[in-house]
């Protein structure tokens, strides 16, 4: 017993560089990025909004498609907007409805944006002053929503969606809503 | 002396990086709650930074419409309300006291509470007084000879 006090600060020192190394090896390998942060969001409705639309439309909640979808978050000076896109055209292929959210942008870039790359939202809210953005609780662009049918937040990702993403975090939730709506 | 006094200043130098934005108040006590306001709250975007030391755009907001709040006469908690419905606990420097602070907030407590009780029953165990001497048996005390004997060799 005696003998085992003796290591007990070499035992402490093992003990925490374990913790360390597992955090360290999470956040390599993707699991557990630290600067996540969950959104206050999850399980509360969407935000109300009325907001014009890159069409010139004015959309509000009541103008959301009837099944689950994504609120997209996005803008044209995000560089990471860039390199997701591709990704967002894939799932509108997929019959993913998406909403954009066209944030503190310019109008006239945002429509040249879609025009050259391909449109994959169902609609593109233009929050040019950022408050949307705000009641989402955004931090920066590119964020990403899952909305059930029944205007509730499900599930909410920072950062841009690519194939793994998309396998690892929404595929599941996506199928787990259809499954309880049937 | 000099060097000294300046080596101490430097511990209790504080960060002036501070944004400048000039925002109109009607009196001081709207500039103080604002001023409060940005140094208790946390920009989200940021890992440790607070709004009034934060140059990102989500900070810039945020000090936008906390300004905007003031003016509107919302209260302290009303704002704070604000905040947390949308970027939760994070946002408050000061978190509150719930299930999920709960080991933020008790703790250091609980760690200077152990600390006193190690620190008791080491002065107890020496307040005991020194251990009773150590009967050596034979064979001990044989070999401690040897040892005695071997270290006046080699001195």
């Amino acid at each position: 017993m005696q003998r085992l006090k003796l290591f007990l600060p070499l035992i402490i020192f093992v003990l925490l560089a374990l913790v360390f190394l597992g955090v360290e090896l999470r956040v390599k390998s993707g699991d557990y990025s630290p600067t996540a942060m969950p959104s206050a969001l999850v399980d509360k409705p969407l935000p109300d909004f009325d907001l014009p639309t890159l069409n010139g439309e004015r959309a509000g909640p009541g103008d959301m498609p009837a099944q689950a979808y994504l609120v997209n978050v996005w803008a044209t000076w995000c560089p990471t907007c860039h390199y997701e896109h591709p990704f967002l055209v894939e799932l509108q292929r997929r019959g993913i409805p998406i909403i954009g959210v066209d944030y503190k942008d310019s109008a006239d870039a945002a429509q040249r944006w879609l025009q050259e790359k391909g449109d994959p939202y169902v609609m593109t809210l233009f929050d040019a002053d950022g408050q949307f953005g705000l009641d989402l609780g955004v931090t920066g662009a590119p964020e990403t929503y899952l909305v059930d049918s029944n205007g509730i937040v499900r599930f909410r990702f920072q950062g841009a969606l690519d194939e793994k993403v998309w396998l690892k975090e929404f595929a599941p939730r996506v199928a787990a809503l259809k499954g309880g709506a049937e | 002396m000099r060097l000294l006094f300046a080596l101490i200043s430097l511990v209790f130098a504080v960060n002036a990086a501070a944004v400048i934005e000039s925002y109109e108040f009607d009196n001081d006590i709207q500039r103080d709650r604002y001023n409060a306001f940005i140094e208790e709250l946390r920009c989200p975007k940021c890992q440790n930074q607070n709004l009034s030391g934060s140059d990102s755009e989500i900070a810039r907001d945020l000090r936008r419409k906390v300004h905007d709040m003031i003016m509107a006469d919302k209260s302290d908690a009303e704002i704070t309300q604000y905040m947390l419905d949308r970027y939760g606990d994070f946002v408050l420097y000061r978190p509150r006291f719930a299930g999920t602070t709960a080991v933020l907030w008790l703790m250091p407590a609980a760690l200077i509470l152990l600390g006193l009780i190690v620190w008791y029953r080491m002065g107890k165990r020496r307040g005991a007084g020194p251990a009773a001497p150590v009967e050596l048996d034979s064979r001990e005390r044989e070999r401690l000879a040897s040892l005695l004997g071997e270290e006046d060799r080699n001195a």
